[in-house]
């Protein structure tokens, strides 16, 4: 029996004059996430945009799977085709619910009819569905106030639709309508959570991870590129930039007072980060920062490490908890790679007593013993690029 | 020239799987456990092989699990579900047809105090979804059904399994046994709601000694091996890198599915019209059976004769059922075949390298072996 999937525009409906742009981006980011799979038709009619599959052994599961992480999509049904004929609707009906109608289950009908030259009028079709439903399964009854399943039937231009559950899809909005960004990921928790929840508001991701060999290995590198990998599967693909960060974090050890270690070297990876956000068209800069989380997450440290970036620093976990972060973590699968136990560059040379309420003056004092800016120029000559979500 | 049509028995590993052992054997050395660069290597090899093999299975990596061939991986998941469950209940439903890897680890357990129900095929050589309603019930710990006989191709109901699990509040794993099907037909755990199955590498062009069981998320089982921290505990030891390599390298060779599919469904057609035309020759496999495996029986030559025979014409394949030997089949036995026919039961299995002219040089000895071989009474 054929399948297709009908997929419901949220946000993306309501942005009147700019709504094409949006629908355009949102149907492109469909098909670039789905082409893999085999080939389909991607179009959108009356806010829905419909998704059929045009080879014989597509797999739909894996299709649903697919669309139900594409940003732009609030919900999305799995439906049968049927031929614009009232008896053919019910026998494809029939056939098509018969897996979940076998149990004692609850149902109602409800039709939708966009086409009005169809000669049934709504409240009909779902009476003649619904009746021939209950004739045909002897253990279903109808309830039209608490439904266990809703049944639609949605007569449009070229077919009906025939559905019986509606899957809530990745909401927000279509990736790319809202610029792009970089995400500083280091391989925790935070990081992948703060990028993903950046992509669902439409934001491009490009990724900096910054690495210290030998204090931190390549397997530690490798984990990062496996939490991007995840991330992709929602944000679509990136490029990750890895700096080489060695040689500056050994002059912040030698030169710097050891409570500011921490503080100049996130301005350091601010200020680095920032230059490659700019030569890679990016408007603003994404970290995983939570406010009171650690020692360079209070108020104090957060203002003394945006002071050094030119463009916005989002920071999307800054009022929530370790609790909810992983939450989110778990959903999108990156919670158990980003516990493996490497050395990540925040945790080598982390001070004793990090200072909590920095000055700036003398933050950017102790900074100035040192000449930061061949070190810095050095560090992004040698970035390396790696592909993400091919 | 040599033709071989024993593919349910082994495959020829394919030269991608060749290749790639070798340049393992000889470049990436190191214990993939190890902290340096050696050992990352390694590692980033056997990861690579394990997403393949995550792949085709519709899974997540760390849902898969290697093991030393398609034995350790049953057994692995028919110890390790049947202990790790022993507290709710005492009941295994398995089938009489399974491989003996689960066949004799269910054996095993019934010595030691579980209450095995081997199921009997019915007509058509298989398990009807009612025998596994009325079988699997609330003190039900496991269920082991495999998806494909290795002696027919028969495919079992795999896919109501799950289902009749929930139904009758049995709390079980399923597992299955998909070594037959595995880079033949669409193999999804997810799909059928297995919790556990098993694959192995030299089914598919892969080498021998290396195949995989897939352990859903979240699902715990007592392992068979102590010692390390490999594959989460589950497997320790030391993997074997260049094995899981060439597993990994033969899965990418697979090709499409149902572009080979529709090459071996002609072949079967060919090879049942063909071999039908010889006197004294009738087809055991049912119509709608895996076209990979054809059961046929030459009756009044016994399978061991007329396999030797074969064999002389070097043309390999394999009596009734492989691993059976001696024993009279349950499968054929359940079709209502008389003693006749399962005593001259031969089967043919093919793969996406076999050719109409295996066929065809298979039935002009066949033919032979029929006009001249003593016929037994």
């Amino acid at each position: 029996m054929k399948e297709i999937i009908l997929a419901k525009v949220g946000e993306t409906a309501l942005k009147g004059l700019n709504r094409k742009v949006f629908e355009d981006m949102l149907i492109k980011n469909i098909r670039r996430k789905i082409h893999t799979l085999g080939r389909f038709e991607v179009v959108s009619s009356q806010s829905t945009i419909r998704i059929t599959p045009l080879d014989d052994d597509i797999d739909m599961d894996d299709t649903a799977e697919a669309v139900g992480k594409v940003f732009g999509i609030v919900a999305y049904s799995r439906a049968c085709i049927a031929p614009k004929e009232l008896e053919e609707i019910k026998k494809c009906a029939a056939e098509y619910l018969a897996d979940i109608f076998e149990e004692n289950v609850s149902f109602k009908v409800e039709s939708k009819r966009s086409d009005k030259k169809f000669p049934y009028g709504s409240p009909e079709i779902s009476k003649q569905v619904g009746s021939f439903l209950a004739d045909t399964f002897p253990n279903i009854t109808v309830d039209v106030h608490n439904p266990d399943y809703t049944v639609t039937v949605e007569v449009r231009d070229y077919a009906a639709y025939i559905h019986a559950s509606v899957v809530e899809g990745a909401g927000g909005l279509p990736v790319g309508s809202g610029g792009k960004a970089a995400i500083l990921i280091s391989g925790g928790i935070d990081s992948p959570v703060a990028a993903y929840m950046m992509a669902k508001r439409g934001v491009e991701l490009t990724a900096i991870h910054f690495a210290s060999p030998p204090y931190t290995s390549e397997r530690a590198e490798e984990k990062v590129k496996t939490l991007l990998e995840l991330v992709s599967e929602y944000s679509g693909r990136m490029n990750m930039y890895t700096v080489p960060f060695t040689k500056i974090q050994e002059e912040i050890q030698k030169s710097c007072p050891e409570e500011l270690f921490t503080i100049i070297m996130r301005r350091l990876m601010m200020k680095i980060s920032d230059r490659i956000a700019v030569q890679n068209g990016c408007q603003a800069l994404i970290t995983g920062e939570s406010l009171g989380q650690v020692a360079s997450q209070t108020i104090g440290a957060l203002a003394c490490t945006d002071e050094v970036a030119d463009m916005p620093v989002f920071r999307p976990l800054i009022g929530m908890d370790k609790k909810e972060i992983i939450a989110i973590a778990h959903k999108i699968n990156t919670f158990e790679t980003s516990c493996l136990p490497f050395e990540d560059c925040c945790t080598v040379f982390t001070p004793r007593h990090p200072r909590t309420r920095p000055k700036l003056d003398f933050v950017r004092r102790a900074e100035a013993e040192v000449d930061w800016e061949n070190m810095i120029n050095e560090a992004i000559e040698n970035v390396k690029v790696t592909k993400i979500g091919e | 020239m040599e033709i071989y049509l024993d593919n349910s028995a082994t495959t020829k590993p394919c030269k991608e799987a060749i290749d790639k052992m070798m340049f393992v054997l000889e470049n990436v050395y190191g214990n993939p456990s190890s902290l340096h660069k050696v050992g990352f290597e390694a590692e980033k090899e056997i990861t690579y092989a394990r997403k393949t093999i995550a792949k085709l299975l519709g899974a997540d990596t760390d849902e898969i699990i290697f093991t030393s061939g398609g034995t350790e991986a049953n057994n692995t998941a028919v110890f390790g579900a049947a202990l790790a469950r022993q507290k709710t209940g005492s009941r295994i439903v398995t089938t009489a047809v399974e491989h003996s890897s689960v066949y004799e680890s269910c054996q095993e357990l019934s010595r030691r105090g579980f209450d095995v129900v081997f199921l009997e095929p019915q007509s058509g050589g298989n398990i009807s979804e009612e025998q596994l309603s009325e079988a699997i019930d609330g003190n039900t710990v496991l269920v082991s059904v495999m998806m494909v006989n290795n002696e027919t191709g028969v495919k079992l109901p795999v896919d109501k399994i799950a289902k009749i699990i929930k139904k009758n509040n049995a709390p079980a794993l399923f597992h299955c046994d998909a070594v037959q099907a595995f880079g033949k037909i669409p193999v999804r755990p997810s799909k059928i709601g297995a919790d556990l199955l098993t694959v192995s590498s030299h089914k598919i062009h892969g080498p021998k000694g290396v195949g995989a069981l897939y352990i859903k998320k979240g699902t715990y089982i007592k392992p068979l091996l102590y010692g390390g921290e490999q594959q989460r505990k589950i497997r320790p030891g030391t993997e074997a890198v260049p094995l899981i390599c060439g597993f990994g390298a033969a899965a990418e060779n697979i090709g499409s599915m149902s572009e080979n599919m529709e090459k071996i469904k002609e072949l079967h057609n060919y090879a049942v019209e063909t071999l039908t035309g010889i006197d004294g020759v009738e087809i055991n496999s049912p119509g709608d059976c895996l076209p990979y495996i054809l059961n046929i029986s030459a009756v009044g030559v016994r399978s061991e004769t007329m396999l030797h025979f074969l064999e002389s014409r070097e043309i390999y394949i394999s009596s009734g059922s492989a691993c059976a030997k001696g024993k009279k089949s349950h499968v054929l036995t359940s079709m209502g075949l008389d003693a006749a026919r399962i005593d001259s039961a031969l089967r043919i299995s093919f793969s996406k390298n076999s050719q109409k002219s295996d066929i065809d040089i298979l039935a002009q000895y066949l033919r032979e072996g029929m006009d001249t071989l003593v016929h037994s009474k």
